[in-house]
């Protein structure tokens, strides 16, 4: 190995992150390199000043007070509610085929096969509410404070309804909607002739992940997820405009 | 009770952790009052879908957790000023390595270190932070970041590269005003 290739490696080589091979093949240049053996030591030198206390701050006692009484009373406040997770797919199992397979391990990321079935849904549901008369809205309001309330006590979570009259994209209303196995809330848009449907449920998993687009049979499909719910945005409007239309709900 | 084995369960697994969380988050946020707020926040989201967490190793994902918490709080709330809140009383071992340098040196480059890794910009900060501070691997660092390993390896690079030139910087003008 040559002094410059080492240069490539020479980080993840102290971390210890290399295979056998390509470590070992560090090791012997080291043996003869007074040069390489000088770099390796001044990142060593780095390492240990930055391992000694003064660089870690450890949480403060108050801190881990904080935490366990909070977390002990949210345990509690949804045994009270019986809004358990566990518990709900307990009862979900005896009836439908149980949302486990939706509650991801932190390393699986979902799989783009999962996504094409929402998709496939999602494209449904936006066809049926078009094709049959009433069957688009059950709050018919350009008011957002009209749709926004109405899905109180009929949804678990509130999801948050934008005007946006001003880009030309006109509220219709909302409706409840079934997809991926569980309730969830449409908000329906206008912009010329072309309909947007705003689908939004609470995510499987914390992570906030960017818009992603798919096509299926001619309409354009985003999701995306902030964290805490996810978002779904089906229409035939082009892509470009249907973009826009999710950067404004994202703000 | 389901509930109470399961509460039990996210406390063994995320609270020995609260350490790792404080942290990252108060090197990201950078005063004390804001890091406390986060970790908070952070925990409550990790109880919220710790129904949904079936690994062996709680950190790695906590701090996933604790990161995002951490630029979204960013990014909503203005942040407070920063802390310049490095402790030069905290007792450090005396590094075996090192030549004769003397107390009042040693607790200057300290310092000097910490105030570098301050002023690193918030990705190579976060590196450091979690490769040499917290000790997570490349690949832990790779799924809490959300960027491939190739990324990682980089910004560890830079970011030692960058704390190098701070020290380096410091050394010459002590040497210029020995001089």
């Amino acid at each position: 190995m040559k002094c410059d290739e080492l240069a490539d490696w020479i980080h993840p080589f102290v971390d210890g992150e290399l295979d056998l091979a390509r470590g070992q093949a560090i090791e012997q240049h080291l043996e003869a390199c007074a040069a390489c053996r000088a770099a390796v030591d001044k990142i060593q030198n780095l390492k240990r000043a930055l391992a000694e206390p003064p660089h870690y701050y450890r949480a403060p006692e108050t801190l881990h007070d904080r935490v366990r009484a909070s977390l002990r009373s949210n345990s509690r406040k949804r045994a009270e509610k019986h809004d358990i997770p566990w518990r709900s797919l307990a009862i979900a199992a005896s009836f439908v085929c149980v949302a486990v397979l939706s509650w991801g391990t932190f390393q699986r990321s979902r799989s783009p096969s999962a996504d094409e079935r929402i998709a496939q849904q999602i494209v449904a549901s936006h066809v049926r509410s078009l094709m049959l008369p009433g069957r688009d809205v059950d709050v018919a309001s350009s008011d957002q404070h009209t749709v926004k309330p109405w899905f109180n006590g009929r949804l678990t979570f509130a999801p948050p309804v934008k005007k946006l009259d001003d880009a030309n994209f006109e509220l219709i209303g909302g409706r409840l909607d079934f997809l991926d196995r569980q309730k969830v809330a449409a908000l329906v848009y206008k912009r010329r002739a072309h309909v947007i449907n705003l689908f939004v449920w609470p995510t499987a998993d914390p992570f906030a992940s960017p818009p992603r687009t798919l096509k299926m049979d001619g309409y354009s499909i985003v999701h995306w997820s902030d964290g805490d719910l996810t978002f779904w945005a089906v229409s035939d409007l082009n892509e470009g405009e249907l973009r826009e239309f999710v950067d404004l709900i994202g703000k | 009770m389901r509930e109470a084995a399961e509460a039990e369960r996210f406390e063994r697994m995320i609270l020995p952790h609260l350490d790792a969380a404080y942290n990252l988050a108060r090197w990201l946020t950078r005063n004390n009052h804001d890091a406390e707020d986060v970790v908070q926040e952070a925990c409550m989201r990790a109880q919220k879908f710790f129904g949904g967490f079936h690994g062996d190793d709680g950190r790695a994902w906590l701090i996933k957790i604790v990161r995002n918490t951490c630029y979204t709080w960013l990014e909503r709330n203005r942040p407070r000023t920063a802390e310049i809140d490095f402790d030069e009383d905290k007792h450090s071992e005396a590094n075996p390595g090192a030549g004769p340098l003397s107390e009042a040196q040693r607790r200057e480059e300290q310092s000097l270190i910490h105030r570098a890794l301050e002023r690193l910009n918030p990705e190579y900060r976060e590196a450091i932070v979690l490769r040499d501070l917290d000790g997570f691997s490349y690949k832990e660092i790779a799924d809490i970041a959300g960027v491939p390993l190739g990324t990682v390896m980089s910004r560890i690079a830079r970011a030692r590269e960058q704390l190098e030139k701070a020290l380096a910087g410091h050394k010459s003008e002590e040497t210029n005003r020995e001089m």
